[in-house]
């Protein structure tokens, strides 16, 4: 086992170093004047020739990209123009709002998709079946943003029932004491239920926005590799064998179906972590969605790169710990390499 | 297309009526996108503060936005914009993709491991925030909107291209046009590639409702798109202030046009395959 | 005293492409303890009747007449959760394919488990040493390592052995293997076959034995059933099936079957297809299409059964 996960470490290192080059790049290759952009629009050109002396722009690519590395090693990203702070400081102080946001979505999202995908699965040509498709359909045709909008617009100004999406919580409350910086984690830790059911109460419209679109492909391949397995040989010989209903169905089916899904957890974790930004904008979350985009309209540009690099950086981790968990579910995955 | 193909088209057609509705929302989609801006009522760009934020009205079928301009008339002009961004983008992916995984398919080794590699670097980020990564380098234009999404499209095209390559790549009749004498590339573009076309054509279809949701998710927050460019997604935005305000139709109509593109995209690509699939064939 | 028995069953699948007529009149009888074949090209509905036995057919199955009935019980309409204690406790089944017939991504000594925990009182700390017993009893080397293998980590031979461990492990009175050695090498036939045969006989067992292998059934069955597109055609002891087939088909499988010294050039085949079974217009004899002894009462006429000698049955107008 350990094996297994050094080997999927070796092969998540490309993919490390690859991403580390593209937003090197991404950086260097700005047109123009790249010391500009980092030094900002109101820049004096002293400023400009500071930064440019830092980022090492006068030296050779070579030079430039082993400066970079130096600086990623030792945590340096950059400062922000706006608020003159180190970039990484913010954005470690952003993160636990968008992690929260995003858990929360996919947890909404698995909550509703496995299941509903298991009883279409189990009721062929059923109403379920049949809405099941069309959920699917539909739900990978929503634009994140506008869901948003219109759960907003639904639940918050119509009916009243969700509370105002502005932010991460109440005015009237103040935030938990920071254990993981978890709101809902942090408040039932220090056991503050009314604390805890305001911060779900925020939570609600944006993780319901978040999950809706991943609910689409996560119930058609749950629905789709259900249908294989319960067709398949040893399915017919637990049957012939009076193993009871629910036996066959989990231990023997679900199990079975379970994979396919997990490898499609990679693709979700990719829709989530894009659209995050997105659903932050819409409910003022302060994640570090809101915080790019900030940076964006003040052309601000070294949280820009921070930002690209930590969600890459992520992503790349999460994909490692899909493959793991895949590589545990399924004892196959050794002998194939 | 020979008789034999229009009356399959036309037994898919009426099996599927889905399909159809598709079809024909695709049709209208296309006609505003070519005639757009001579068939708007008022002018998008036009703005008339006096009028600002009218409910939809007999004057102003979808009403009017922040700045009195008349919605229905920015939305309609909007589809050319999104549709050509789309569009563009996917021509332009799919040349690039559908070359490199051609070759990459074909030709297998070093050229395969390269090509491989590039198109894992790409899909190692999530794909929209690559996506915001290259116009805030490049720049906050809308060619650039166009770049951005035909690169996050790239390993989706490479992939794709490349199974279906390498799949055909025995074939008995690549092995003739080989003993004809063909060098091959010659062999690759003239008898391999024309036979990946057709399972493409439902991934280019699925592709572009995609890329319209991209293109109007950039613009959302501020990327690529300025005012007062008429651009669904920069509408969504525009209106985004408003809707908790109870002036639901800025944001409500450019939204539901945006989805019912895509939708209509995803249920055309859909059609398609059915088409394709032979399973389908009586 | 029958175990098991079926009178006029017949069955239908309906599919996209119209109604498949899969079992027509079917009348079979298992008695304690004898091991029947049943015989048949691809096709002529042996597992299905098999699978209508232990009602574990597709959904889209339709059982149209007749009835099965079990040690007393009226399978066709018990239960479902009546049935459940027959399957792996009274009845069991193995198949063909056994790597694919078992669960992959589950070790083999708790699938077995599973079946125990299902059908018998074992307690919780008695079921892994049962399994290990279950294992050595179907004679796999080195039962306690083999107790935590995956299916992939075994051989095609031993992962029919496990199944076999499956199916016996709660001592069902009768056991039904489907081409239990077709996907095995020549050596490893042998030794399964044997294997089964010599279970079946310690624990007096009856077996039902489905197999398109003329010869495999002539070395290990008491009787023979030979069956052709949803029909019994003809049913007799071993020996009297070979000394005397009374069935033009039966004959002409018998000659098909390669024997030691013959040469492939002197061997005789049946000709044509099974026809389709979606057809309406079927004749009364399914064979008669491709049958040299053919009359006009063939086509028309219900069949007949007629007794050739004591326990031996042949369903033909015209029989040798």
């Amino acid at each position: 086992m350990i094996g297994l996960v050094l080997k999927r470490l070796a092969g998540a290192l490309p993919n490390v170093i690859g991403v580390v080059i593209v937003t090197f790049l991404l950086t260097r290759a700005l047109p123009g004047d790249p010391a500009a952009y980092f030094a900002g629009p109101s820049a004096t050109t002293e400023a400009i020739q500071q930064i440019r002396a830092s980022l090492g722009l006068d030296k050779s690519l070579a030079q430039q990209f082993a400066l970079y590395l130096r600086d990623l090693a030792k945590g340096d990203l950059g400062n922000s123009l706006s608020t003159g702070q180190p970039v990484l400081t913010e954005i470690r102080q952003r993160l636990p709002a968008s992690l929260e946001l995003t858990l929360c979505g996919l947890v909404l999202a698995l909550s509703v998709a496995v299941p509903l995908g298991i009883l279409a699965a189990t009721r062929p040509g059923s109403w379920i079946d049949h809405l099941c498709r069309l959920l699917a359909t539909a739900g990978v045709s929503l634009p994140t943003f506008f869901t948003g909008l219109l759960l907003a617009y639904v639940f918050y100004f119509l009916l009243g029932v969700a509370p105002s999406p502005l932010g991460r919580i109440d005015v009237a409350f103040s935030p938990p004491p920071a254990v993981t910086g978890l709101y809902l984690v942090d408040s039932l830790l220090a056991r503050d239920a009314a604390l805890f059911r305001a911060t779900a109460g925020q939570l609600a419209l944006p993780a319901a926005t978040l999950g809706l679109f991943v609910m689409a492909p996560l119930m058609r391949m749950t629905r789709a590799s259900m249908l294989g397995v319960l067709s398949s040989e040893f399915i017919r010989t637990a049957r012939a064998s009076g193993l009871p209903r629910m036996k066959v169905l989990y231990a023997y089916a679900f199990r079975n179906a379970l994979l396919p899904v997990v490898t499609t957890l990679g693709m979700v974790f990719s829709f989530l972590l894009g659209s995050n930004v997105l659903v932050e904008k819409v409910f003022a979350w302060p994640g570090i969605g809101s915080y790019v985009i900030e940076a964006l309209v003040a052309s601000d540009y070294a949280p820009v790169q921070g930002f690209v690099l930590t969600m890459a950086l992520l992503y790349v981790a999460l994909n490692l710990a899909i493959d793991v968990l895949y590589g545990f579910i399924d004892p196959r995955v050794g002998i194939e390499g | 297309m020979n008789a034999a193909t229009l009356r399959h088209v036309r037994y898919v057609a009426t099996q599927n009526p889905v399909t159809l509705a598709a079809f024909l929302m695709f049709s209208v989609l296309v006609l505003l996108a070519l005639a757009g801006p001579w068939i708007a009522p008022y002018d998008p760009l036009a703005s008339d503060t006096a009028n600002a934020l009218n409910p939809p009205s007999v004057r102003n079928w979808f009403g009017t936005d922040a700045l009195g301009r008349d919605i229905l008339s920015r939305i309609m002009v909007a589809a050319r914009l999104d549709f050509g961004i789309a569009v563009s983008a996917v021509a332009v992916s799919f040349a690039i993709g559908a070359t490199l995984g051609s070759l990459a398919g074909f030709f297998g080794g070093w050229a395969d491991r390269i090509i491989a590699r590039i198109a894992d670097t790409i899909m190692a980020f999530p794909l929209f925030v690559l996506a915001m990564g290259i116009v805030a380098a490049l720049g906050n234009t809308v060619a650039n909107i166009v770049l951005a999404t035909a690169i996050i499209n790239l390993p989706f095209y490479i992939r794709v291209s490349r199974a279906e390559v390498n799949v055909r790549r025995n074939a008995g009749y690549v092995e003739a046009a080989r003993l004809a004498g063909n060098s091959d590339l010659r062999v690759l573009a003239l008898h391999v590639f024309p036979n990946v076309l057709p399972p493409m054509m439902v991934q280019i279809s699925l592709n572009m409702g995609w890329a319209i949701l991209n293109a109007a998710g950039l613009s959302f927050i501020g990327l690529g798109v300025r005012p007062p460019q008429a651009e669904w997604g920069i509408m969504v935005a525009e209106g985004a202030t408003y809707i908790i305000s109870g002036e639901w139709w800025v944001a409500l109509f450019p939204g539901a046009v945006l989805m019912l593109a895509v939708f209509t995209f995803n249920l055309l690509g859909d059609g398609l395959r059915d088409v394709m699939d032979p399973r389908m064939r009586t | 005293m029958s175990l098991l028995e079926v009178r006029d069953l017949s069955l239908e699948f309906r599919t996209r492409s119209g109604t498949v007529r899969a079992l027509e009149h079917i009348n079979l009888e298992v008695v304690k303890g004898e091991t029947v074949g049943i015989v048949g090209e691809s096709g002529s509905g042996k597992s299905v009747l098999c699978f209508a036995v232990l009602r574990i057919l597709d959904a889209a199955a339709r059982i149209t007449s007749g009835s099965i009935a079990f040690a007393g019980m009226d399978v066709l309409r018990a239960s479902e959760s009546s049935l459940q204690q027959v399957r792996g406790r009274e009845i069991s089944m193995i198949f063909q394919n056994p790597r694919t017939a078992l669960n992959p991504i589950r070790r083999v000594g708790r699938q077995i488990e599973d079946v125990l925990a299902t059908h018998s009182a074992t307690l919780r700390e008695q079921l892994k040493p049962k399994a290990i017993e279950a294992l050595a009893k179907v004679r796999i080397p080195d039962p306690d390592r083999r107790y935590l293998a995956y299916p992939f980590e075994l051989s095609g031979g031993q992962c029919q052995r496990v199944m076999i461990a499956l199916a016996l492990a709660c001592d069902p009175q009768l056991l039904i293997a489907d081409e239990p050695t077709t996907g095995l090498d020549v050596t490893t036939q042998a030794a399964i076959m044997q294997l089964v045969s010599d279970l079946a006989r310690e624990r007096g067992m009856a077996t039902i034995l489905i197999t398109h292998d003329l010869a495999l059934a002539s070395e290990y069955c008491d009787r023979i059933v030979v069956m052709h597109a949803g029909h019994v055609v003809e049913t007799a002891p071993t020996a009297a099936l070979f000394r005397a087939p009374a069935h033009p088909y039966t004959a002409r499988l018998i000659a098909s079957t390669p024997a030691p010294g013959q040469s492939i050039a002197t061997l005789a085949s049946v000709p044509g297809n099974l026809p389709d079974l979606r057809r309406a217009d079927l004749p009364s004899c399914r064979f008669q299409e491709r049958c040299e002894r053919a009359l006009p009462e063939c086509v028309t006429d219900g069949l007949p059964t007629t007794i050739a000698d004591s326990g031996h049955l042949v369903r033909c107008f015209n029989p040798l």
